[in-house]
């Protein structure tokens, strides 16, 4: 428990790491989705342009 | 070989490297995070000053590296792409953006949750290294919302990467004239050039971070730079083969 | 190209044609000249009325205020550099002009900055009266003033080719200019307060000059690249 206290520092030193843990991860599942709906995106109006041919 | 060096950064090339690119940055990032992240806050010794507080810098640092990191992928990719007109410098840069306002946003935030117990304030304006990463941070502000206020992506490109190449000078000047400003007015440091020396068991887990956090942005980079090129590229016939391949490709 | 042909005109009579054109236009709209000059006054008016009337703490915000409201002066004036060029047309006649376009583009930036910049330069000493300033800081302030104008009206040009045509507002031209004006404003108000409370304030006049300098110098190249690419 003495090493998770840091000596008082606790709160501020955990949320450091959990902050820049969200926010990467925050980051990376932004851009997986955008690219997802970037790839959808552009198989709609593919297959759309194939079905009218 | 300028044929080579053209092939490889062609768009539908970049898109299929890319793929494989990512977890070769990926896992390395994420191993050598990982050990700095233990070492930092169980085996690094405290500092005799700061005590426990001073493993902040295990993740601020990085993140502050990277916030200027970022800017120049964001400034070369734009110059590169104005020179050379090559379409895959300009998705560099239009990817770089959000990362390095995320890493900037990180730098201001965990610097603030460190000066609490140091300065005993959230905010220390005296600091010239925290005013200089707030102006960064005003300029990927700037990029982004020039970049998204003009439809048409070339034209967007362009005008981005004339903002980025201004905002370099700018960078430079930032940097010195806050620091003539706070020397004014008796600005406290982050840390102190020439101070006492690291010792190799506080350094080597900074280090491993710094690493580690470089290759993990390069991963994340290279991810959104496929986005990039998937979206400039869906009128392209490349494009169209790989949706319509029984494999797909995403 | 302009000396292959003898009618030409030199690339300072392009120059100077340019801005005499822009000056003649102000003169005929005293409106466009006179509206950033209240909003300075108005905006110095604001903080005593804010933050109460005592002399000491005039004093000692008078610089800052006095800066910040320059800045903003400015920037409300910057809005306007292209858009009229713009949307008459004579904006693509200068990009097919022979006169080469970064020469224009420091033409329309001076006439702009002898328009805005220069009167409000003028007027401040009166503002600065009311903050209780003394005459010698007065002289520094103009000083500053007139040097961080110029570097914002070059400044604030690259931000207005970059957004012409855009239907954004100054909200976008704000946010682009603003960070790079910082230093111009942190040199120009920090150098008055080192005069008022009698310290050394050479290091940022000479600071404001050689930024001056470097801006007339590279400034026009930007401005020029900036509205080829608007126009395109």
């Amino acid at each position: 428990m003495d090493a998770l206290a840091m000596g008082n520092y606790g709160p501020y030193v955990w949320s450091c790491f959990a902050l820049t843990f969200i926010v990467i991860v925050f980051s990376d599942w932004r851009s997986r989705v955008r690219h997802k709906q970037v790839y959808r995106d552009i198989e709609v109006r593919i297959k759309a342009l194939e079905e009218r041919q | 070989m300028w044929k080579f060096f053209h092939h490889l950064t062609s768009p539908p090339h970049y898109y299929r490297v890319g793929a494989t690119l990512i977890p070769w940055l990926a896992i390395p990032g994420l191993a050598l995070i990982a050990y700095g992240t233990y070492a930092g806050l169980f085996l690094a010794s405290e500092d005799y000053q700061q005590g426990d507080a001073f493993r902040i810098i295990y993740v601020h640092v990085p993140a502050a590296y990277l916030s200027m990191l970022a800017y120049a992928f964001m400034a070369f990719g734009g110059g590169i792409g104005l020179i050379w007109r090559m379409k895959l410098a300009h998705a560099v840069g239009a990817a770089a953006a959000p990362l390095g306002a995320a890493f900037t946003f990180l730098a201001l935030v965990t610097g603030a949750i460190w000066g609490r117990p140091m300065w005993g304030t959230w905010w220390e304006w005296g600091d010239p290294r925290l005013t200089s990463e707030l102006i960064l941070l005003f300029l990927y502000f700037g990029y982004m919302a020039l970049r998204s206020s003009i439809d048409d992506t070339a034209k967007a490109d362009k005008a981005s990467a004339v903002l980025a190449l201004v905002g370099v000078v700018n960078v430079v000047i930032v940097h010195y004239s806050v620091e003539w400003w706070s020397s004014l007015h008796q600005g406290q440091t982050l840390f102190k050039k020439g101070g006492p020396g690291m010792d190799a068991d506080m350094l080597y887990p900074l280090l491993a971070m710094i690493f580690g956090f470089t290759l993990l942005f390069g991963a994340l980079l290279a991810r959104r730079i496929r986005t990039e090129v998937l979206f400039r590229e869906r009128r392209t016939r490349w494009v169209r083969e790989l949706v319509l391949a029984p494999e797909g490709g995403k | 190209m302009t000396s292959t042909n003898p009618q030409q005109p030199g690339i300072f009579a392009g120059l100077a044609a340019i801005a005499r054109r822009d000056i003649l236009l102000a003169w005929k709209r005293p409106g466009d000249v006179l509206n950033p000059l209240f909003f300075f006054a108005m905006v110095c008016t604001l903080f005593p009325l804010a933050v109460g009337p005592s002399a000491e703490q005039l004093i000692f915000s008078g610089p800052g205020v006095l800066w910040v409201a320059a800045l903003l002066a400015t920037l409300l004036s910057l809005n306007t550099l292209f858009m009229s060029d713009h949307e008459d047309g004579s904006l693509d006649q200068m990009l097919v002009s022979p006169q080469p376009l970064p020469v224009l583009a420091l033409g329309k930036t001076l006439a702009h900055w002898l328009i805005s910049g220069l009167p409000l330069v003028l007027i401040s000493p009166l503002l600065a009266l009311t903050y209780r300033m003394p005459g010698d800081v007065v002289g520094v302030l103009m000083l500053t003033l007139l040097l961080g104008t110029i570097c914002l009206s070059l400044l604030g040009s690259i931000g207005a080719a970059l957004t012409v045509g855009l239907h954004t507002g100054t909200a976008l031209l704000s946010l682009l200019i603003l960070p790079l004006a910082m230093p111009v404003l942190l040199l120009g108000a920090n150098t008055v307060s080192l005069a008022a409370g009698n310290d050394i304030y050479a290091t940022g006049i000479w600071a404001l000059g050689a930024y001056a300098v470097a801006a007339l110098s590279l400034a026009p190249y930007a401005t020029a690249a900036a509205l080829r690419i608007s126009s395109e």
